[in-house]
């Protein structure tokens, strides 16, 4: 077999996605685990409280594969459950209302929290935060004279995700600070009402996992790309180089100051495939995808950080391993 | 019981087996075949989500001699150590990127 490059490669060429041809996949070689810690790297890119990218460099298709589902579908979050409507005079309608309040994200850590069990009628201190939201909208009695803006003609005319009011039960309000367990977003609107209408509410929320319903997830989105890499494989100089730049996204090819065209960055490529429009420069390049190097974007609802999330997602796979390996120990 | 094996290969000895797993899909099945797949003397290893309204997903190993209960173990072993060791190298890396 002849020796695979160092960079397992799929190449895009103008018809097809091919692989290289000394490319047998990764499939062939044997599992060893020396030799995946040995060339598996990690590398930040970019990190912060909500967004951030990172690099699996020399891992199979399948783990990164079950990372990325695992972040989306598996790692748990609090989620308003249940609501108990003991008033709604509003125009929005009961059910079409709690489904909106379900999809609120609350700032709730999920680690601090347990499932309910499935059977439990009552939620404990331990599983279970609830809330109340009580609002009425009436005349503004001090509004401008001038003005017809509803704002100003009604008091409570917008219902926010403000107005929900954490209820602490048992012990909660000494364990919980209150600033750590309400709505992401103060600003998220849930209804518009006009004088006389109300809304009393009691919100339920309850630890739980993407798999059974999407507010469960603690990420907007998780997803992974290949690396692109853009080759040259000769000069491209003048009025074709411009043309060259114009085919990628910007800032990935760059020409220097005899107005040569060269490959500044292509990590950031939307790796379409305009330069095959162009007969005169489609020679001169070959684009291709580094097979083992996953580009990971995960960006967090606002629960937990992103780089806590994507350790839990592997936790998650772990413990899976690990809670079967015990049952077939018993087998 | 979260494991259980289908029935059909008793007769075939222990170096063939499809079991049944409850509440797993493509995540852990996609990612154990993948383990398994490179080992030595296994001679094929599969999973399927026979129908995506239930829960389960059916696993099954064929190997030349080795017991296939054997083989399973194994790769989830393997799979448990990718993990911890992913945790490990992550971690360290964040707490690099954190401080620089």
């Amino acid at each position: 077999m002849p020796k695979l490059e160092e960079k397992p490669k799929v190449l895009l060429e103008e018809f097809r996605v091919k692989n290289a041809p000394d490319d047998y996949g990764m499939a062939d070689e044997k599992w060893s685990f020396k030799k995946f810690s040995k060339n598996f790297r990690i590398v930040i890119v970019r990190m912060d409280s909500s967004e951030m990218e990172f690099d699996l460099i020399g891992i199979q298709p399948a783990f990164s594969n079950a990372f990325r589902r695992l972040m989306l579908s598996e790692v748990p979050s609090m989620a308003i459950e249940k609501v108990m409507i003991k008033n709604n005079t509003s125009i929005i309608q009961d059910e079409v209302l709690a489904h909106r309040l379900g999809l609120i994200p609350l700032k709730a850590d999920p680690r601090l929290f347990e499932y309910r069990p499935e059977d439990a009628t009552e939620g404990t201190e331990f599983d279970t935060l609830e809330f109340s939201l009580k609002i009425k909208c009436t005349m503004n009695k001090s509004q401008p004279k001038d003005s017809f803006r509803t704002e100003d003609l009604y008091e409570n005319h917008s219902v926010y995700s403000s107005a929900i009011k954490w209820q602490p039960i048992g012990n909660q309000a000494s364990v919980h600070k209150e600033a750590d367990i309400g709505p992401v977003h103060s600003d998220i609107l849930i209804s518009k009402m006009r004088p006389g209408h109300e809304l009393d509410l009691h919100l339920v929320a309850v630890k739980g996992i993407g798999k059974d319903h999407a507010k469960f997830s603690p990420v907007a989105t998780a997803s992974y790309r290949l690396l692109p890499e853009i080759t040259l494989t000769r000069e491209v100089k003048g009025n074709e180089a411009t043309l060259l730049q114009s085919c990628f996204s910007p800032g990935v090819i760059g020409l220097d100051t005899d107005g040569k065209a060269y490959v500044r960055n292509a990590r950031y490529d939307s790796c379409s495939r305009n330069v095959y429009r162009y007969d005169a420069i489609k020679d001169a390049v070959i684009l291709s995808r580094i097979r083992d190097h996953f580009i990971f974007n995960v960006e967090s609802v606002g629960a937990m950080t992103p780089n806590i999330i994507f350790v839990e997602a592997v936790k998650i796979l772990r413990d899976k391993c690990k809670s079967l390996l015990d049952e077939l120990n018993s087998f | 019981m979260k494991i259980s094996e289908l029935p059909g290969d008793e007769d075939s000895g222990v170096t063939c087996r499809t079991y049944v797993f409850q509440n797993e899909s493509h995540t852990l099945g996609n990612a154990l075949k993948c383990i398994i797949n490179k080992y030595e003397d296994v001679q094929f290893c599969g999973y399927t989500v026979p129908h995506p309204a239930e829960s389960k997903m059916h696993f099954r190993i064929q190997t030349h001699e080795t017991p296939t209960l054997e083989v399973l173990k194994r790769g989830l072993k393997d799979l448990q150590k990718v993990c911890d060791h992913t945790i490990d190298l992550f971690e360290k890396e964040v707490k690099d990127f954190s401080k620089a």
